[in-house]
């Protein structure tokens, strides 16, 4: 079994080892040469591998992001995808040095695990896809209805939540895969699949026939997801860190992966300089080159360019931007200044 | 030898560390001690490091409260209960499994393995097919397959299939009436128990008799009559202190009744039919190491097939046969962890997945969970090695 190995690494690693240690992760990337990067096992629009094994997605974006700010060359990236239950063991064994694999960012995850998240690549809530001839408009109707979820989600915790605060009851069916769970809910085994709400969308285009489903208004949580370190190396917390924050930075200045070679020899902007190294601020900070912000935009594009392409409008999934919007369009993505 | 008469001293004795016993014993006891001493630093170590990595440790999480719901529970469960309870409730739902499998996999494994030895072409062609076909299939797929196999044909609740108005079949399982004893039910159970003692009691009576006079009884019917028959009878004369509850539509599922969920099935199907391959396998080994002279001999002293089958070939098979059955038996107990592929809430499923996510805490949860797998299958095989010694051979 793929997370007994995981827990068998882990206890290696533990039994073995002695402290990490700062810088330790970067060292150990730059001499191994691609990042090793924790993923799902498929969900369009996060990450997902088309028939040729190219992995794509907002999450496989952010390990792109990082290997172009290390190497200069975004296809330095392994990918493991991992199930929800495995991917915390994975990430703790060293199996893997970033994990964005839609994973909500928790106080339990945060602060006992030996984990930590660098930010939030996508606001999320949870939400209900049913088939429509339920007849079901909103979720408060399903007392003792059956759930597909996922184990080892946030998605069991809230779906508990709910149901006993609003004095309803229900049965889960819970599953290790986003393929099992689609599946049996297709197979009517379950009256409604819950999760994500992005993630409904996205496996709703799973169904054979997507528009027989529907997701329900009502959306029961908060989902930060966010890419998720081992705690103690603060170098590589902060790399990750802000390679996210670099692509909203860039979407705020209007810096794109087609107009960035212009603004870098062009742009009078301090803000743009320093984002793309060309003054003010050094690389060498996070152990990296000067050009790290550069590379990044010039090779995975700003946060809205990877949005749009992914998950929103340019994609099959079509998601408006909602929270995901800048803070200045009225949403919540916004990035501490590069200075 | 030469060197142990030179090393002798006066008074004709060789010194202790000299001898080869004592020698062996203290170097064992050092041997067990490295071991053990290795075992601590790589505890202490693990321990040392998860602190400095903060990932928390312990078994502390077991008294906090689960928060999550699980699909089948044979105790009393809701997300209110503690991580501890998930573990009790995945162990049952295992333990609930692995005896239905070995269950129904003795039965159907003993009836093809004969099937397959019969002198009937058809029917012993049949037990080869079957054999060869689902020996060589892996499992998984076949968990995968009954399950949606089980799954698609199915209506929705609202179209149940059903008998009367107390058996429902739809594609959130099977509901029939779920018996609820009432006051003197106990009686019926007493009647039960009485009923069973005086069958073991009848059949040792009828067996000596036998021995002494060659007088033949019919203990297998007798004890099948008393064993119905006295428990029916008290439960007709105590006023039947029984009542059903039926399972009753009520929005979106049954109520009430007693529930087979299609998760159980498909599993408690496919490890059956799957091991009863292997059992028949085993069975048919059985039956051919028993050589054909026996059979002959048997026939010759006027015995009938079915009682030569019973009373000179089965009880010499059993001694082939019962170390490979408990093999079986422990494969399957282990192979019921793929429950998780289809959602059946076994202990991986539960307590190695979702409770071992939740907390993060995976060394414990997966050193409890191994653990609890080698004591089962330590108590299986303890119990096949008891049974096996039983029945073997007594040389005379
Ligand atoms: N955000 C939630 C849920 C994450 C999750 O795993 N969701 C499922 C949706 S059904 C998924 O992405 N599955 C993809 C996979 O199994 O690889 C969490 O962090 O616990």
């Amino acid at each position: 079994m793929q997370a007994t190995r995981y827990v068998m690494g882990l206890g290696a690693a533990l039994m073995l080892s002695g402290a990490v240690n700062a810088g330790a992760t970067l060292d150990a990337v730059k001499s191994k040469g691609f990042v090793q990067c924790g993923v799902s096992t498929g969900l369009p629009g996060f990450s997902s591998a088309d028939d040729k094994g190219r992995f794509t997605g907002i999450d496989v974006d952010m390990c792109r992001a990082v290997a172009a700010a290390i190497f200069g060359d975004a296809e330095k990236v392994k990918y493991n995808p991992l199930t929800a239950k495995e991917r915390f063991t994975a990430l703790q064994s060293g199996e893997i040095d970033m994990l964005p694999r839609n994973t909500t960012w928790t106080y339990t995850r945060d602060t006992s695990l030996g984990l930590n998240f660098t930010g939030v690549n996508y606001y999320d809530g949870q939400g209900f896809l049913v088939t429509k001839n339920l007849g079901v408009k909103s979720a408060l109707e399903m007392d003792g209805a059956s759930f597909c979820i996922q184990a080892g989600t946030t998605t069991e915790l809230n779906l508990a939540d709910y149901f006993r605060s609003n004095k309803m009851n229900y049965t889960p069916i819970t599953f290790d895969t986003s393929d099992q769970t689609i599946k049996a809910f297709e197979a009517g085994r379950c009256d409604a699949l819950t999760s994500d709400q992005s993630q409904l969308y996205a496996l709703r285009i799973k169904l054979s026939d997507p528009k027989s489903a529907v997701v329900l208004p009502e959306v029961i949580s908060k989902e930060p997801l966010g890419p998720v370190v081992r705690q103690g190396d603060d170098e590589w917390f902060n790399i990750v860190k802000w390679s996210l924050y670099a692509m909203v930075n860039a979407e705020e200045l209007g810096v794109t992966s087609a107009n960035v070679d212009e603004m870098k020899a062009g742009s009078a902007d301090p803000n743009v300089r320093r984002l793309l190294g060309v003054e003010g601020v050094k690389g060498e900070w996070m152990g990296l080159p000067d050009d790290w912000g550069y590379n990044i935009i010039k090779q995975v594009g700003n946060y809205g360019e990877a949005f749009d392409r992914n998950v929103g409008a340019g994609s099959a999934l079509g998601i408006a931007r909602g929270l995901n919007a800048l803070w200045s369009k009225g949403g919540l993505q916004y990035a501490p200044p590069i200075r | 030898m030469a060197t142990e008469h030179y090393s002798q001293d006066s008074t004709g004795k060789v010194p202790l560390w000299r001898q080869p016993t004592f020698r062996a014993i203290v170097f064992q006891v050092l041997l067990v001690l490295c071991i053990l001493a290795f075992g601590n630093f790589l505890l202490s170590n693990t321990l040392q490091n998860m602190e400095q990595r903060g990932i928390t440790t312990g078994f502390g999480f077991l008294d906090n409260a689960a928060g999550f719901g699980i699909l089948q529970s044979l105790i009393p469960y809701d997300e209110t209960y503690t991580y501890g309870r998930t573990f009790v409730v995945g162990l049952l739902n295992t333990l609930l499994v692995a005896a239905l499998g070995i269950f129904f996999a003795t039965f159907l494994g003993f009836f093809i393995g004969v099937a397959r030895l019969s002198h009937n072409w058809l029917v012993a062609r049949l037990a080869t097919v079957y054999i060869e076909t689902f020996r060589n299939i892996p499992l998984l797929l076949q968990i995968m397959f009954w399950y949606f196999a089980v799954l698609r044909p199915l209506p929705l609740p609202r179209q149940s299939l059903s008998i009367g108005d107390a058996v429902f079949l739809n594609n959130r399982g099977l509901f029939v009436p779920r018996p609820i004893a009432e006051d003197g039910f106990g009686l019926v159970v007493a009647a039960l128990l009485l009923a069973i003692v005086g069958a073991v009691v009848l059949a040792r009576w009828a067996r000596k008799r036998q021995e002494a006079s060659g007088q033949q009884f019919p203990t297998g019917l007798s004890a099948f009559a008393l064993i119905v028959g006295l428990p029916l009878l008290t439960y007709w004369v105590s006023g039947s202190p029984l009542h059903w509850d039926n399972p009753v539509l009520g929005g979106f599922n049954f109520r009430g009744g007693l529930e087979v969920i299609p998760e159980l099935a498909a599993l408690v199907l496919a490890l059956s039919i799957y091991t009863a391959a292997f059992i028949a396998e085993a069975v048919r080994s059985g039956i051919q190491s028993v050589s054909h002279g026996q059979t002959e001999a048997a026939y010759a002293l006027g015995l009938r097939p079915r009682v030569t089958l019973k009373l000179v070939i089965i009880p010499q098979a059993m001694r082939v046969i019962i170390p490979q059955l408990t093999s079986q038996y422990l494969n399957l107990t282990k192979n019921s962890s793929l429950a998780t592929a289809i959602g059946y809430p076994d202990l991986v499923n539960v307590f190695a997945g979702t409770t071992l996510n939740q907390t993060g805490q995976a060394v414990e949860v997966i050193a409890m969970t191994m653990g609890v797998y080698l004591l089962i299958s330590l108590v299986i095989s303890l119990f096949m090695n008891w049974y096996n010694k039983r029945n073997q051979l007594v040389e005379r």
